[in-house]
């Protein structure tokens, strides 16, 4: 297991992703999904936000990566994926984040802070659907 | 387009937020999702309190008759759990078991100087691409 994050980093960067889905709707009237957003910005999505809104949200997310990087701290990621696992879980995630209409941020975070029945049956079969794909990687072929 | 810089400023602090909580680390992600091993709380904490903070800005929003900066609040209201929602979860989630990638941490992750990302966005831009080349057809046939 990694070394547990500071807790104030936890809770307070969890209460600036929240916090983000709140000021986005409450500014701009939009759901912060981030699935939906970049469908727009690809020009992949029949509906949603314009996509000037779309994109400038897109962008801002490595923005907020950097300046955090920069002033708080710098996140140590080592992805040891191979290229084939990449490309599959990368082709799934498109796949069914559009078929299903939302990801972790429209249907986890927004969703369920709305208590969207939609939001909350996709949240519970995602979070589902991953413990067991960890299970079945990790502990039945051992990778 | 008055809504720009707001987006813009909310597109920053979420992107904030997935990194200082760790979520742009797909090693966290995973150690979360492996409740057989040395399970990792953090993303339960993380979403825990993303959920109370966009729960406060749904209620405050229901008191409002439109966003500060535009017309009116576009909020799904289709309540139908239907077979694409939960088969496209489940895809989505099977995915983001595989390698602990999800759309916002791999899009925030752009900028950490790994291609893991650069990949990743690229395959998930295909996918999307993917599944509206296979719905248009069924979609076309509904809308006759």
């Amino acid at each position: 297991m990694l070394e547990p994050l500071n807790p104030a980093f936890v809770v307070g960067g969890g209460l600036l992703i929240g916090g983000a889905a709140a000021l986005l709707l409450l500014l701009t009237g939009r759901i912060a999904g981030v699935s939906g957003m970049f469908a727009t910005v690809v020009r992949i999505a029949d509906a949603g936000p314009p996509w000037k809104l779309a994109a400038a949200f897109v962008v801002g997310l490595p923005i907020g990566a950097a300046v955090t990087s920069i002033l708080v701290r710098k996140p140590n990621i080592e992805v040891t994926s191979s290229v084939p696992l990449l490309i599959a879980a990368g082709l799934l995630v498109g796949f069914g984040t559009r078929l299903g209409n939302g990801c972790t941020s429209g249907h986890g975070v927004c969703g369920i802070g709305r208590l969207s029945p939609r939001s909350i049956a996709a949240t519970v079969t995602f979070m589902a659907a991953a413990v067991a794909t960890v299970f079945v990687a990790r502990h039945v072929l051992g990778a | 387009m008055r809504a720009i810089v707001p987006a813009s400023l909310a597109g920053v602090i979420f992107g904030a937020g997935l990194a200082l909580s760790d979520m742009v680390n797909p090693a966290r992600v995973i150690g979360f999702l492996d409740i057989a091993g040395t399970w990792d709380p953090t993303l339960a904490l993380v979403m825990g309190a993303a959920v109370v903070a966009s729960a406060i800005g749904f209620a405050f929003s229901r008191r409002l008759r439109a966003p500060l900066f535009g017309k009116s609040f576009f909020i799904p209201e289709n309540r139908r759990l239907d077979s694409q929602l939960i088969g496209g979860a489940a895809l989505f989630g099977i995915g983001w078991g595989l390698v602990g990638f999800c759309p916002g941490p791999a899009i925030a992750g752009l900028i950490y100087g790994i291609w893991q990302p650069w990949l990743f966005v690229a395959a998930m831009t295909a996918g999307m691409v993917l599944q509206r080349v296979v719905s248009a057809p069924r979609k076309a046939k509904a809308d006759a």
